[in-house]
């Protein structure tokens, strides 16, 4: 038998574009973005995620909260790391999941994107996760499934990365509780990142004390400061007294020629060694949102010492998508088809 | 129509539950029992027993959000705060706790909670009100007291401190 979907009408025009992410009673449907959560909403995920945390700790890191739920991975842009928490995250709550790897499949064959999703849906999917390489790609998804169907951007082009600035909100609150005294500086490729961007929505989102970039002239987004956060082209002065250092990954791949003189030679102006973490405040967290280059962003001993929480952000991942994926799927209660 | 002359209060009824444990721990029934509550009332009437009782081993805390029938049409919870069972449970006695027992599916997404951290050798059921209304084959090992309620009343217990407990109607909460 056919299946039927009545889908809602979208405005040409939205006159706020975050708000496609909740439904009509307010309760949050995808997740594309940081921006337009507030404070309340990221504060709930990152609550929701202790809960789910703790599950990950027991011999059974299963819970039965999504059984029957059909999760499908629309991975348009290759991915190990995130795409492998998304689906340990869709399996510990007990959905199905579908792995489409789209370099190779439809999509190549001539197919449009909205054919294979027509056709996905037709199988009875609930959520998709979507990383694809064109910013926006998740909000176009998302404004043309069905109505039972939840979107969560797993990265698009230079623009967002939700879950993964979540993420390194719930390890920076769970290491030091509040924001509000903090100073945080993300370090790196600030022009091509999309982490970089989500970071900076969610740690103000937060009230976080001190938001600073930094980073080369070459590698800096312009009015970047309207983002609200202080820049830095120097790496002591940048990180003097600073409580959480995140270093970026060089995005190599989105790179125009003539940007950086040489790995190298970024290594020994902004890579973090031990040298230049004795910069910061002693107790200062090392955070990398992955996966690192080491001798170029990072050194070694500073990625696996003490100060290091990169691994733990991974862990932490799975938890907070975990959140995400239930709270999405509790706008949709009940409308499945 | 509120009525609160039939509800034993939540002193007497904690006295009761600790009594009939104390009487069966006697026997030899329980061999040496974790204590878990419910979040939020059963933690409290659990906390309560815990210090009565006077066990040594830490007080479990269930939040069984992640384990309830209704997610599809309820949705999850605001607040949801990390279940909290520090010690094995394999083979152990465990004495689960709750404050009212009514349809009987928080109990049951409990215990399928605690199979998901190990297998107990035996899981008994403390209650301070057990009220009619059952939708599901369980049945309290203790209660405080035993109710049969209307159709529209329900049991409020606040806390913790103190604990109070109240019957409403439906129609009016």
């Amino acid at each position: 038998m056919a299946v039927k979907f009545v889908r809602p009408k979208i405005p040409k025009f939205a006159p706020d574009p975050w708000a496609i992410q909740f439904d009509e009673q307010g309760h949050l449907r995808h997740l594309l973005t940081i921006e337009g959560l507030g404070p309340q909403w990221i504060t709930r995920i990152l609550d929701t995620a202790e809960g789910f945390v703790s599950v990950t700790d027991r011999e059974i890191k299963k819970v039965p909260l999504l059984r029957g739920r059909t999760v499908v991975n629309l991975f348009f842009e290759s991915s190990t790391r995130t795409r492998t928490t998304f689906e340990l995250a869709a399996k510990r709550l007990s959905a199905d999941v579908l792995n489409l790897n789209l370099a190779t499949s439809a999509t190549k064959k001539g197919e449009s994107l909205l054919d294979t999703l027509r056709n996905i849906e037709a199988m009875q999917a609930d959520m998709f996760v979507v990383r694809h390489e064109q910013s926006g790609a998740a909000h176009f998804i998302a404004r043309h499934v069905a109505p039972h169907v939840s979107v969560l951007n797993a990265g698009d082009g230079w623009h967002s990365h939700p879950t993964q600035a979540l993420l390194d909100a719930f390890t920076i609150r769970r290491h030091k509780g509040d924001f509000t005294p903090l100073r945080v500086a993300i370090v790196g490729d600030i022009r091509h990142s999309r982490v970089a961007r989500s970071q900076m929505h969610v740690l103000n989102s937060l009230n976080v004390g001190e938001l600073r970039v930094i980073a080369p002239r070459t590698l800096i987004p312009t009015d970047v400061e309207k983002l609200g956060v202080r820049v830095f082209h120097d790496m002591r002065e940048g990180l003097k007294d600073v409580d959480v250092i995140i270093m970026l990954r060089l995005q190599r791949e989105r790179m125009e020629a003539g940007l950086l003189p040489s790995e190298e030679e970024f290594y020994r102006l902004y890579g973090l060694t031990e040298e230049k973490l004795a910069w910061a405040k002693p107790d200062a967290m090392v955070m990398h949102p992955g996966p690192a280059n080491r001798g170029v962003e990072i050194e070694s001993s500073v990625a696996d010492g003490p100060q290091s929480v990169i691994l733990e952000q991974v862990s932490n991942g799975i938890g907070v998508r975990m959140a995400v994926m239930s709270l999405c799927m509790s706008a949709n209660r009940g409308e499945t088809t | 129509m509120t009525q609160t002359d039939r509800l034993l209060p939540v002193n007497e009824a904690i006295d009761r539950l600790e009594a009939q444990i104390r009487s069966d721990r006697q026997d030899g029934a329980l061999v040496d029992p974790l204590i878990v509550g419910i979040h939020t009332g059963g933690v409290w009437v659990a906390d309560a027993l815990h210090r009565a009782l006077g066990c040594s081993e830490p007080l479990g805390r269930l939040n069984i959000t992640f384990y309830r029938d209704d997610f599809n049409t309820l949705g999850l919870h605001p607040q949801v705060s990390p279940s909290d069972l520090s010690v094995d449970v394999d083979g152990r006695d465990i004495i689960l706790v709750d404050d009212v027992l009514f349809t009987g599916r928080t109990v049951r997404a409990a215990m399928n909670e605690l199979f998901d951290y190990g297998r107990p050798r035996r899981i008994a059921l403390a209650v301070l009100y057990q009220r009619d209304g059952r939708e599901l084959p369980i049945c309290a090992d203790w209660a405080g007291q035993e109710l049969n309620l209307g159709p529209d009343e329900q049991i409020h217990v606040d806390g913790p401190d103190p604990m109070t407990a109240r019957l409403v109607s439906s129609k009016e909460s």
